[in-house]
């Protein structure tokens, strides 16, 4: 019973244990400017982490977020600065993004290259790309238009939430109520099964990894905006916030199961627990053990109920079967 | 002859959910014979040598090795005893040197850093090869060796341990005739050490040749042991299919229509060689053959799951290009695999999800789907089939075999296919969820649906088919009306394979 509970609802209890924690120990994380402030710093991780959500869904991995990130980011910073409007440029950001993940996509379930190594590779080029283009230079200087739609405030709430808020929505919408999302899922459940049940299975996995490639469009949107800046730097370690949102969030590495709404706590625990060690004087350095520690207990926990469900499947049916080969032996 | 018994198994029992895999059996070994276990698939071969390997655990029973009563609780206890297994897919590591694989797990080291002796077991090796009087360099990689080579170092590696048993499951099954006669003399040179040989093989043309002694299994149940010099072919296939069969009634024939599809000499490398067969509307086409006769990759290549090297089909006459599941299910072809689990189901799924998967569009608006139309069609056929569920959300891997395969159906269903293949329909599921399935493979076909259904139970051919094809090693070998005066044991020859000229 307790594993049921803890099963659907251990993120939950984890992000309520912190955040009674934090408001106890530090006198300011209550302050409703610090409570958005954590928003907006998670908004982009948020976004992105959404994206990876999918790939991760069709047990993939996109390694490449965070170059892929600059290299729209750069992209907008150029285009902006051809003085052809803003949404030229946010909509040439977002394409870029959308297409960098088109070439994992294509990388992955056409040339069947792994995910690790097709998107370690996108990495490096986008990154390359990203410092080529700019001769390793910062663009600067965004029209306020730009930075208020990108990053401004909207009643006192940061644009950037809205977004995460948004792109939030309708990622659970396509996964729970489109005959896409149920393909995700089912693709990570069982390539195979999906396969012999007529599921376009390239077509699925590319489009997942052009989802992640425009969720870090949109990324660079905000970034761009909120830095003022456009940095082929930039976007170091997203990846690692991304899956790690992604697997805290309950979703499984093997695919098949999981959900926005946990990579969203996923991302919100976190963004909380920064927050909060930052609030708590804890050294920056120090931070980075904490969220790596926090990181790989949450896969171990993830790994242990796993095995825990599996062992009580296992009780079913389990007559020793020859395999039917699908290799072709020689001629 | 020696007739001291090394291996003595009194009163197996052991039960996988749903089968009785062994049902009290009674198995001797004695030093220097070579000793054949035969039986159809799933006669329970296969469970037993697990037992002895300690792959699986028995039930109940008792297991006396030289008259010692032995616990084999896992396979390494099993290889300490001295018996060595040689299952049909190779335990090699393709990476590693011949002397590798053969010393692997008990590498010859030297002190003081116990740095591997790399040229110490390389040149054991070649000992062994010599007085195996075969020519294997045992620097060369396993992969590149051919299958033959291969299973000459698995025997390898079980006579430098100085086994007393070896195990042998179906080691002819891939290697050429020539290679067999390798492995024959070798056989011969084992037993005359001494060693006991536990053989398993299909091809009774063969074991006159080497097998001593031969017991016989049927269902879990051990039908004798014979004395290979005493019986004849035909006396062997007489007590593998001697099994009675349930009663039942025959299937029915007069809504059968006309011929709906038709294959044409498709091949597939050496796995299905030029087989052609027609099917007709609200039929059921029973494809009989022993495991690796190809029947399910004749299947996997008519519904696209692979590509086929040369072949025509045609629907309703006209020639139609499958060459991946979606035009197969375009074309009305429906698929039940062999393995549920593998590759039927998404078993994180629940019922609902798995039946719509196949024709999500049905439960759709427009690009949305709907929840509500989906649960409605789910609960339909949740009701139609009969699942024994109480929710239509419970997750796959939570059913019993029977319900699964229920879920699968539903599946096809609803795609509204015309033909629908299964493989081993019933594999796993017990006796009454069998009856069921049967059941609705003749409603189906009542209602006009064609049906091809591969199976490797006997019985289950003839009681469910209109007509039966057989296939051997990638062949279709024969044809049969189910017309009343079918038998097991006018199938079987033709399973086998080239009994006519048996010597």
């Amino acid at each position: 019973m307790f594993h049921k509970i803890a099963d659907r609802f251990g993120i939950g209890i984890a992000i309520v244990a912190l955040f009674i924690f934090l408001s106890v120990s530090s006198p300011h994380f209550l302050d409703i400017a610090n409570l958005l402030n954590i928003l907006l710093q998670v908004s982009i991780s948020t976004i992105i982490a959404v994206g990876m959500t999918f790939v991760i869904l069709t047990s993939g991995i996109d390694l490449s977020v965070g170059p892929l990130t600059a290299f729209s980011s750069v992209i907008i910073g150029l285009t902006l600065h051809l003085d052809i409007g803003i949404g030229i440029p946010i909509l040439s950001g977002i394409l870029v993004g959308a297409l960098l993940g088109f070439m994992n996509g294509i990388l992955i379930a056409k040339l069947k290259i792994p995910a690790f190594i097709a998107t370690l590779g996108m990495m490096s080029v986008a990154r390359g790309a990203a410092l080529f283009i700019t001769n390793g230079q910062t663009i600067h200087m965004f029209p306020s238009e730009f930075r208020f739609i990108s990053a401004g405030n909207l009643m006192s709430i940061p644009i950037p939430v809205i977004y995460a808020f948004v792109v939030v929505m309708i990622a659970i919408f396509i996964l729970n109520y489109t005959k896409f999302g149920r393909h995700i899922y089912a693709i990570g459940g069982n390539k195979e099964a999906a396969r012999l049940s007529g599921i376009n299975v390239k077509s699925v996995e590319t489009w997942a990894y052009i989802i992640c490639g425009i969720t870090c469009g949109i990324g660079a949107v905000i970034l761009t905006g909120r830095l003022n800046a456009a940095q082929p730097i930039a976007g170091i370690g997203y990846e690692l916030d991304a899956i790690a949102a992604v697997i805290i969030g309950g979703t499984s590495l093997n695919g098949g199961e999981g959900s926005i709404g946990g990579t969203l706590m996923g991302a919100i625990l976190i963004g909380m627990l920064r927050n909060g060690l930052n609030l708590l004087n804890v050294s920056p350095f120090l931070q980075q053990i904490v969220i790596g520690a926090v990181i790989v207990s949450a896969v171990f926990f993830d790994q242990y109920r796993r095995s825990k469900k599996d062992s009580s499947a296992a009780k079913g049916l389990n007559r020793p079967s020859q395999a039917v080969g699908a290799t072709k032996p020689y001629q | 002859m020696d007739h001291e018994v090394i291996l003595r198994m009194q009163d197996i029992n052991k039960a996988f959910p749903g089968v009785q895999a062994l049902d009290h059996i009674n198995f001797e070994l004695r030093k220097g014979e070579v000793h054949c276990l035969l039986g159809e698939n799933g006669a329970g071969k296969s469970t037993l040598i697990k037992i002895m390997s300690g792959a699986h655990q028995k039930d109940s029973g008792t297991v006396l090795l030289y008259g010692k009563e032995v616990d084999i609780k896992n396979a390494h206890i099993s290889r300490d005893l001295g018996i060595s297994t040689i299952y049909q897919e190779m335990s090699l590591i393709p990476g590693m040197s011949v002397a590798e694989n053969i010393f692997l797990g008990e590498e010859i080291v030297k002190s003081p850093f116990y740095i591997v002796d790399k040229e110490k077991m390389e040149k054991q090796a070649e000992e062994i090869f010599r007085e195996m009087n075969i020519d294997i360099n045992p620097k060369r990689l396993v992969k590149e060796m051919s299958t033959a080579q291969q299973q000459m170092v698995e025997i390898a590696r079980s006579l430098v341990k100085k086994r007393q048993i070896i195990i042998m499951d179906e080691p002819t099954s891939s290697i050429s005739d020539k290679d067999t006669h390798e492995l024959f003399r070798i056989i011969h040179k084992l037993k005359s050490q001494g060693v006991a040989i536990i053989y398993i093989s299909h091809r009774l043309q063969e074991l006159s040749e080497i097998v001593d002694r031969i017991t016989v299994m049927r269902d879990g149940q051990d039908i004798g042991t014979v004395n290979m010099k005493d019986v004849t072919i035909d006396q062997l296939i007489t007590m593998m299919v001697g099994r009675t069969l349930e009663k039942m009634d025959k299937p029915v024939r007069d809504h059968i229509g006309e011929v709906l599809l038709e294959v044409k000499n498709i091949s597939w490398g050496n796995v299905v060689q030029n087989a052609s067969f027609i099917l007709r509307k609200g039929e059921i086409l029973g494809f009989a053959g022993l495991v690796g006769a190809g029947r399910s990759e004749l299947m996997r290549l008519l519904f696209g799951a692979e590509k086929m090297d040369a072949g025509r089909i045609l629907l309703q006459g006209a020639q139609v290009e499958i060459h991946s599941p979606i035009q197969a299910i375009g074309h009305g072809i429906g698929y039940l695999s062999e393995d549920r689990k593998r590759d039927g189901l998404v078993l994180s799924m629940g019922i609902d999800q798995n039946i719509t998967m196949a024709n999500l569009p049905r439960v759709c608006n427009g690009f949305f789907l709907s929840r509500k139309k989906e649960q409605l069609e789910a609960k339909n056929s949740v009701q139609a089939l009969n699942v024994a569920t109480n929710s239509i959300h419970k997750l796959v891997k939570f059913l019993s075999g029977g319900n699964q395969q229920k879920v699968i159906i539903g599946k096809w269903l609803l795609t509204d296919c015309q033909i629908l293949i299964f493989d081993e329909p019933t594999r796993g599921i017990d006796v009454g969820a069998r009856a069921e399935i049967y059941k609705l493979m003749n409603g189906l076909a009542q209602l006009g649906k064609s049906i091809i259904m591969v199976s490797s139970d006997l019985p289950e051919i003839i009681r469910v088919s209109n007509r039966v094809i057989v296939m051997n090693q990638g062949r279709i070998s024969g044809e049969f009306e189910n017309d009343g005066t079918i038998t097991q044991e006018g199938i079987m020859p033709l399973m086998l394979g080239g009994v006519g000229n048996v010597s």
